[in-house]
């Protein structure tokens, strides 16, 4: 187990300082991406820009450049070019919402998606799995700012039943749900839609093993042979691509979701950094995306050796 | 002598599938008894539907696509009509069974003890798990595992391939069943295991006094354990009898076309196997009466007509096959140099 | 084959000399662990110096149970596995190092036909594909490619016609057919066959054992057979060895193997296998062996077999035997040989081919 955590540890360092440069050096690259510019705004003439430039460093190679920020990321000093705020403090601001949105949905999709897949799996080839079959494809391929719209317009704008965006903080319950229950069904649609889809097949594969029949050979009875035997075996690869996809959202993935709803959350803040060409928040989000991923893929391959007993941990 | 009990009784049982490609007749009307503390071995080579038969008889091919006919009485009840429900009472319990590959056959996420614990209380949901966990311990003694204390907490991968196989017997053995189905139980074991294996079924037989159905394609295995044997080809039973009558008497050009392509660990090589030529028949469209005519050098007119499964030997009435030659005849064109098998006389094209 | 020209001029073997001689060849397989870096703990005993030969024309039988490298050592000898040490002669030439350059002569000369037909030929490719592919590595001009892969059909047993079809539209026999054509296409000498029939219905079975016997009839083919049923290899063999953990436990002529068995391994292998005629089956009595094959990561001392053995003594704990050559080219590795005399073992004599890491006690009765 030590020898897990470790060799897990040096991984994360590893992918996050390979993320970091890569993220440092597109920036670099992109056409008009002069962060003095963004700094010195539209009015800054070729003194200023020079001055700016000095301030900050950007006349100084590119490598420099890179361990002066990243420094600046360690010790939380790091402040955005566009608005010059500390960009620690601004995720953090926006992390309630997106860890409200993160957790919400996941159970949403997770238990919907286990739910849809188990019922399409054993009534297979009937109407039910039709149905659900039509619908799982409807949510694969409906984009958030799409449902998100329609959400917004019919259940927030006509019906009046939801508020039309923003945030609000677990301190107001009901509000906080209220606010929160369509992002999280809109980002749960595609999910359910996948995951549905991926355990009906492990499902469809698993009821022909020799153990299902040897549980039927026994004299358990379909339920029992379905819930003990199959689902069991059959979760396994559904948990590692929860434990994934749960890490993309907390790390601010669900851009669309939380700029549709207007969450003010990771995501959000990611995509409006992005628009700027800003470099210090897209590099920080980007960097704690990659933990996130790391980190739970670290936990799902724990959980994983918990699940399946031949699985041992190593690096 | 005391008649012996009969435990099952299976009457022209008949077994289909519909499939995209047509209707397979997998079981085209098996008749067989099996009596208590005997071994019924049902002989043959894959497609011949000696697996469907007895996992049909545990209700496991039940589909949507099977139509079953015919009926297989057990305990005064036909395993065949009977529901769902009924047929879980009985499997697991009366009725167990023991299946090829051990090696799949155990559920990898279970500990060994836990699924032994379940089969027992699946059928006596009053046993606790402490009596139940005992009574596991015991029955992995008596199938020769050694350190069963220990071992129930151990997982299926845990366990080398005999002593899965060991697991699957004795969670066979667990609510003392009257019949046990073993389906090619040596089949994937290596050979000192697979004598080890069919050493642990004889004494449980003898211990238990429950009847056996072995199905296998091994005739050695047959010689070492069978009392009785039926021969399948292609969905019927094509001959049945005595472990001496089929290997010293057999009637059908089939079982010699077996026993001659046998490798025999006891002889040398005398030259060319007296093989079977061709291929087996699809069972989408078998052929017309008997469904060995076209592989069989001493087919004639009348095999475009399907035999009864009869006795044709006045001496042997429990001895019936399914071949319209004359016993006397038989006897000579069985006989291949100094053994018995299929006389052939090009290398046919298959 | 046809009446071509072989495309290359083959030496004569020296009279005498084996067409392929394997000398105490071991292959390690390593086991990695570690915090930081892999290290290597241990390793796999998979082939653990074996030696012995093959005269042209000749059946060798590799029997042993799952696990004792008899698969991995006919692997090695195809080069699909390098050595970890020792050396492997082919035609007198060491193709134990012999690079990919040196290595296409006699890769085409040496060919392996694999247990399951099924995963071994390529499902999207036709016969008439599968047997081009080897044709031309022979230089086989392109208008007598298919001529000649209907030839190879006709010579396994298939209908020409069936160039056109997939591996999937033939049964299990037809396929391993096609996997001899396909071994036979490059006009090989030596073929090494991997459980052939183990996967095969019995009838099958002895269809694929008689075409093999025909091929090397009429082409003087030299076969080593590796199988886990030894009823099949005492029928396919001249000679058979027994391989137990990595080790050669006893070879010998494939009659004197079940005759007199030297080593109580082989002894023990003999009688787990029921004689599918009931009077001699119980006739017989037989020693079954008791317990499984130990772990090959930490191999028993002394002789491999000592720890399931009814024999065993001290010595056997502690002194890996010698490989003892009886008369009439039977050798064995066992410091308490069965069914010799005293005479027979007094005149036996240490083979070469004996472990390195053997003593040199001469075994006693």
């Amino acid at each position: 187990m030590a020898r897990f955590v470790i060799r897990r540890l040096l991984a994360a360092v590893g992918v996050l300082i390979a993320i970091s440069v890569v993220t440092f050096l597109i920036f670099q690259a992109i056409p008009n991406g002069d962060p003095a510019q963004r700094i010195g705004g539209r009015t800054a003439n070729a003194a200023e820009l020079a001055l700016i430039r000095h301030e900050w460093g950007f006349d100084k190679p590119i490598y420099v450049q890179y361990i002066k920020t990243m420094g600046k990321i360690l010790s939380g000093t790091v402040v955005s070019y566009s608005q010059n705020l500390n960009v620690l403090d601004q995720i953090r601001q926006g992390l309630p919402a997106t860890l409200s949105l993160a957790i919400g949905a996941g159970i949403i999709w997770l238990g919907l998606g286990i739910l849809f897949g188990v019922i399409t799996a054993v009534r297979a080839g009937r109407f039910a799995d039709r149905a659900l079959t039509v619908l799982a494809f409807i949510g694969v391929s409906s984009p958030p700012f799409f449902l998100g719209a329609l959400a917004i317009y019919y259940v927030g704008y006509k019906a009046n039943i939801i508020p039309l965006g923003g945030y609000s903080s677990l301190s107001h319950p009901w509000s906080w749900f209220k606010h929160l229950i369509a992002p999280w069904l809109v980002l749960s649609v595609l999910f359910i839609g996948i995951y549905s889809r991926v355990l009906r097949s492990t499902i469809l594969d698993i009821q022909h093993e020799d153990y299902v029949r040897t549980a039927r050979a026994k004299g358990l009875s379909e339920r029992q042979v379905m819930v003990r035997h199959i689902l069991r075996n059959s979760l396994i690869p559904i948990i590692s691509l929860w434990g994934l996809d749960f890490a993309q959202v907390i790390g601010g993935g669900a851009i669309l979701t939380e700029s549709v709803f207007n969450l003010h959350g990771v995501g959000q803040f990611a995509a409006q950094s992005i628009q700027r060409l800003d470099v210090p928040p897209v590099l920080v989000i980007t960097m704690l995306t990659a933990f996130f991923v790391v980190l739970l893929g670290a936990l799902v391959d724990v959980i994983y050796a918990f699940l399946d007993p031949r699985i041992r941990l190593s690096g | 002598m005391t008649a012996p009990e009969t435990l099952l009784q299976v009457e022209d049982l008949r077994v289909s599938f519909a499939t995209e490609e047509g209707v397979v007749r997998a079981v085209d009307g098996i008749t067989f008894t099996v009596q208590a503390g005997e071994v019924l071995a049902i002989v043959g080579e894959s497609g011949s539907g000696k697996s469907v038969s007895v996992m049909t008889l545990m209700g496991l091919t039940r589909g949507q696509n099977a139509r079953f006919e015919g009926k297989a009485m057990f305990d005064g009840r036909d395993l065949i009509a009977a529901s769902d429900a009924e047929l879980r009472k009985v499997r697991g319990a009366a009725i167990a069974m023991v299946f090829q590959d051990p090696m799949s056959s155990l559920d990898p996420v279970y500990r060994i003890g836990a699924q032994i614990i379940e089969q027992i209380r699946v059928h006596e949901p009053k046993v606790s798990k402490a009596q139940a966990l005992d009574r596991a311990v015991d029955l992995m003694e008596r199938v020769g595992i050694p350190r069963a204390r220990d071992r129930v907490r151990s997982y299926p991968h845990e366990f080398s391939g005999g002593m899965r196989q060991r697991v699957m017997i004795a969670m066979a053995l667990a609510n003392s069943p009257k019949l046990l189905i073993a389906d090619e139980p040596t089949t994937a074991l290596a050979v000192p295991i697979q004598a080890q294996i069919l050493d642990e079924l004889r004494r449980l037989r003898d211990q238990t006094g429950a009847g056996i159905i072995l199905v296998t394609h091994d005739l050695g295995v047959v010689a070492d354990i069978a009392d009785r044997i039926a021969v399948m080809y292609a969905g019927r039973i094509v001959e049945q009898g005595t472990l001496e009558d089929l290997f010293y008497d057999p009637q059908h050009p089939y079982t010699w076309g077996l026993l001659g392509s046998i490798t025999r660990v006891d002889r040398n090589r005398a030259g060319k196997l007296p093989a079977i030529p061709g291929q087996p028949p699809s069972l989408l469209a078998p052929p017309e009466g008997c469904h060995f005519r076209p592989r069989c050098p001493h087919a004639f007119d009348r095999c475009t007509e399907l035999p009864e499964l009869v006795s044709r030997l006045p001496e042997a009435p429990e001895h019936p096959d399914r071949c319209w030659l004359e016993p006397e005849r038989k006897r000579t064109l069985r006989q291949v140099g100094d053994q018995i098998g299929l006389a052939t006389g090009e290398t046919v094209i298959s | 084959m046809s009446n071509a020209a072989p495309t290359i001029e083959q030496p004569p073997p020296r009279d005498g000399s084996p067409l392929l001689d394997v000398e105490h060849v071991r292959v390690l397989f390593p086991v990695k662990s570690g915090t930081l870096i892999d290290r290597k703990v241990g390793a796999v005993h998979a082939v653990d110096d074996v030696s012995l030969q093959l005269r042209e024309g000749e059946t060798l039988g590799i029997v042993g149970e799952s696990g004792c490298g008899k698969t991995t050592l006919i692997r090695t000898i195809a080069r699909l596995i390098d050595a970890t040490s020792g050396a492997i002669h082919f035609r007198g030439q060491d193709i134990t190092k012999a690079g990919r350059r040196e290595l296409q002569p006699v890769r085409r000369e040496v060919q392996m036909v694999f247990q399951d037909p099924q995963a071994s030929l390529n499902p999207r490719k036709r016969v008439g594909q599968i047997l081009t592919t080897p044709l031309r590595l022979r230089k086989i001009p392109r208008d007598r490619l298919e001529s000649e892969s209907r030839q190879l059909l006709t010579r396994v047993g298939l209908h020409p016609e069936h160039l056109n079809r997939y591996p999937h539209e033939f049964s299990g026999g037809q396929r391993q057919r096609i996997g001899v054509a396909r071994a036979l296409a490059l006009d090989p000498r030596l073929i090494l066959l991997d459980e052939p029939v183990s996967a095969l219905d019995v009838s099958i079975q002895a269809q694929v054992i008689n075409l093999l016997d025909e091929l090397q009839d009429a082409l003087q083919l030299s076969y080593i057979f590796v199988a886990h049923d030894l009823s099949v290899v005492r029928h396919v063999s001249d000679r058979i060895a027994v391989m137990y953990l990595g080790k050669l436990m006893e070879i010998s002529p494939a009659e004197a193997l079940y005759t007199k068995p030297i080593h109580p391994y082989t002894s023990a292998l003999l009688a787990a296998i029921p004689i599918p005629d009931p009077h001699e089956n119980r006739s017989r009595t037989r020693p079954l062996v008791s317990g499984e094959p130990p772990n090959p990561i930490h191999p028993p001392s002394g002789c491999r077999f000592h720890t399931r053995c009814p024999r065993a003594t001290e010595v056997c704990r502690t002194v890996e035997p010698q490989l003892t050559e009886y008369s009439g080219g039977h050798l064995a590795a066992c410091h308490h040989p069965q069914h010799v005399s005293a005479q027979e073992i007094e005149r036996a004599t240490r083979s070469p081919a004996s472990p390195l890491t053997a003593g040199d006690q001469a075994p006693a009765g």
